[in-house]
């Protein structure tokens, strides 16, 4: 028990209370002070230490860890040691009070800063009024990143819930199902940088000449099939095209399972009744199935569309956004750490936080609907 | 007639699995293909595709015929007894004993390879040395396409892959903490203003986080953070929290009213019941979260990428960087690569179901 709040009925008289008092205050002050300097030591061994690294980062985890279980105790165990009308006011702010400080920081905040941001020049100094709202919207480095952003969005979209769907339909129907999903799901375990890797390999070109053999699959297809092997990377519109690929190919899986375990709630005597009154399968998909998993397809497009508007990765290690790849969230990063424009760069941060804007309204009113007794 | 109906239930089962399976070939072939290419010498790599490792029939060269100078490469040559012209011998001529002879590139070489079509692929070269080469952080030496040797520094993965473990475990762990604690005041303890916070978590779900990068990048200059192990804790728990929040508030809210009732009037502390009580209880939300953003920071590259930068990196930027820097070392982009996919496919694969758990109740993120 950590609880220590009760004074001890047996001290008595007012130079025992003001002696435990004072003790009181004066290990009040104490504890979190020796707090502060053992997670303050531990901060500089790790920011300056010539261990070996794999002792500094056995050191860092249990610090980290430690460390935040560390404050909670103490800042409980102080808040007991108040009297006891403010310990009660004062305690759930112990519970809640870390996690909407930090999300206040990283994230409440921040929105604010960075709309101040965008209304500012280069290094934040001078007011620019409406200069860099201007530049996101006409200048062509950023209209080209739009057009792209349409493309992932509208392709990417498109392609990952359909072939989700499309699987999630046919292995609710086969024996091996787990086998297949498992499959599918796979590349949702890997990073998008592992996944570049992966790609870039079956897009890479080697060139034509005596003897040369592509070691890129898709180009050895091409050429096995009569045609001319290229630097597909190179070329746009394809390129764009063949990075959204990607983006299929690590979505569907996400798509697949969510939409999969929406079918398996379409209620079976629903389906048999169809069957019975002679409906063709197509029929059943249409007018069944598709109302049944409605809300659930639109939560999956939905988190598959902001994915598509914050696409960085992938373009950042295939292309750096050259070659008509460029995208809203590469062309932030390069604004805001190549160029070193904080201006421009909040600028485009707002517009992404406008896209998804409806999204934020979205959740809001369902949450409100769901939680009417909060 | 129950007989064609089996039949065709049989039959629609085989295209079924014919289409699945197709699907499936086609999701595992970039896989598997980076996969063998990571065994393959560097040499091998660049002469063949991954895919010569297995066997298949190939011409292989067996024999050269140097054209001694008499013979006038302009007109009809004759070998073995065969006359061509030289443009028919570049195509190659196939013989009636199934050799192909082929003139190798202009007419000064004189020179026409003999090919046989042969099984090859039995005896592939698969090693580990790809990996040893850039988990280690010690001079290396390998053949490039053109048969060059190249030494230079090894990318030192393995302390990448540690500074990884030293990113993900925290930063996993630290922000679950923070949020059963909060997920905990919001659904049982009473204070004012907690409807309006809440609200706020909600909208904040699926806020961007290129919103916070400027600006907190900004702080983190001023206090020293940046480049630090707890700088990126911080920034993986500010953009992780809202969600863990969020799922662990809907699961902690669900559990029955009357045992933390009873708790209460056996005189616990809120602070007891918490930790004897709620978090022993939660622990399926919990760890759906924990699988959800453990493999959210191994697999994350920007947040990494502004806040740890070159100093301290993670696998995601070190892989990064070689791709960048090494664009056709493929030998060590495909090992680095998958250096880098092990840990979090492990621990997909044998964690499976409480990630899938996770991904639907938070599938109201992006």
């Amino acid at each position: 028990m950590l609880n220590s709040t009760n004074t001890n009925p047996e001290e008595t008289g007012i130079l025992g209370w003001f002696s435990s008092t004072l003790g009181q205050l004066l290990v009040s002050l104490f504890v979190p002070a020796v707090t502060f300097f053992v997670l303050y030591q531990g901060y500089m061994f790790l920011s300056r230490a010539n261990a070996p690294q794999i002792v500094q980062v056995i050191v860092a985890i249990i610090w980290g860890v430690g460390g935040v279980a560390l404050l909670y105790v103490v800042a409980n165990w102080l808040v007991l040691k108040l009297p006891k009308k403010w310990s009660k006011r004062l305690q759930p702010f112990v519970f809640v009070g870390p996690a909407v400080a930090i999300m206040g920081w990283f994230l409440v905040v921040p929105v604010i800063r960075t709309l101040i941001g965008s209304f500012r020049d280069r290094l934040g100094n001078e007011w620019v009024g409406l200069d860099n709202f201007k530049f996101v919207f006409t200048d062509p480095r950023m209209l080209e990143t739009f057009k792209n952003n349409l493309l992932w969005l509208i392709f990417g979209t498109f392609f990952s819930v359909a072939l989700g769907l499309l699987i999630a339909l046919l292995a609710d129907r086969s024996k091996a199902e787990v086998i297949y999903k498992s499959i599918i799901f796979i590349p949702m375990a890997i990073s998008f940088v592992g996944a570049g890797v992966i790609w870039k390999f079956m897009y890479t070109y080697k060139g034509t000449g005596v003897g040369i053999q592509e070691i890129g699959l898709l180009n050895a297809i091409i050429l096995a099939l009569g045609g001319q092997s290229q630097p597909w990377l190179n070329m746009p519109p394809w390129n764009n095209f063949l990075l959204i690929v990607i983006m299929i190919w690590l979505q569907t899986g996400y798509a697949m399972v969510i939409l999969s375990s929406a079918i398996k709630g379409v209620p079976a005597e629903l389906l048999e009744a169809a069957r019975i009154d002679g409906a063709t399968e197509t029929r059943t998909f249409f007018s069944i199935i598709i109302p049944y998993i409605q809300g659930t397809l639109i939560t999956v497009t939905t988190t598959i569309v902001i994915f598509s508007l914050k696409t960085f990765d992938i373009v950042r290690v295939m292309t750096g956004g050259n070659n008509g790849t460029n995208v809203i969230a590469n062309e932030f990063y390069l604004q805001s750490f190549s160029y070193n424009n904080a201006g421009r760069a909040s600028a485009i941060a707002i517009v992404l936080l406008i896209f998804v804007t409806p999204v934020i309204i979205y959740n809001l009113r369902q949450f409100n609907k769901e939680r009417k007794g909060f | 007639m129950a007989k064609s109906a089996f039949a065709k239930k049989r039959a629609s089962q085989f295209w079924i699995n014919f289409v699945l399976t197709a699907i499936c070939i086609i999701w595992m072939i970039p896989i598997i293909g980076i996969l063998i290419t990571s065994f393959r010498p560097s040499e091998d790599i660049f002469k063949s595709g991954w895919w010569t490792v297995f066997p298949h029939k190939e011409d292989v060269e067996i024999d050269r015929i140097v054209l001694d100078d008499s013979v006038d490469v302009d007109g009809p040559i004759e070998i073995e007894g065969i006359t061509k012209t030289f443009e028919e011998w570049r195509q190659g001529v196939q013989l009636d004993d199934g050799r192909t002879i082929t003139w190798y590139g202009n007419k000064r070489t004189r020179t026409l390879v003999v090919s046989d079509r042969q099984w090859v692929g039995f005896a592939t070269n698969l090693n580990l040395k790809n990996y040893r080469d850039v988990l280690g952080g010690k001079t290396i030496s390998y053949k490039d396409a053109q048969g060059n040797t190249i030494t230079r520094v090894g990318n030192n993965l393995s302390g990448a892959f540690l500074n990884s473990l030293a990113v993900t475990i925290p930063g996993t762990i630290i922000p679950i903490l923070i949020a059963a604690f909060a997920a905990f005041g919001f659904a049982w303890l009473n204070f004012p203003g907690r409807n309006i916070v809440f609200t706020i978590i909600v909208a904040i779900l699926v806020v961007p986080l290129q919103i916070a990068l400027v600006p907190i990048l900004q702080d983190y200059v001023k206090l020293g953070l940046n480049g630090t192990f707890l700088g990126i804790w911080l920034a993986h728990a500010g953009f992780g929290l809202p969600l863990a929040t969020y799922l662990l508030f809907n699961y902690i809210s669900t559990l029955p009213r009357e045992l933390l009732e009873s708790a209460f009037i056996d005189g616990a502390s809120n602070f007891t019941i918490f930790i004897r009580l709620i978090l022993p209880l939660s622990v399926p939300a919990l760890a759906s979260f924990a699988i959800f953003q453990f493999l959210w920071l191994w697999n994350d590259y920007l947040v990494a990428l502004v806040f740890l930068g070159e100093k301290n990196q993670t696998v995601t930027i070190a892989v990064a960087q070689l791709v960048g820097e090494k664009g056709q070392d493929w030998h060590l982009m495909t090992s680095a690569a998958f250096v880098s996919m092990i840990l979090p496919l492990v621990v997909f694969l044998g964690l499976q179901r409480y990630f899938v758990r996770g991904l639907m109740a938070g599938s109201v993120k992006g």
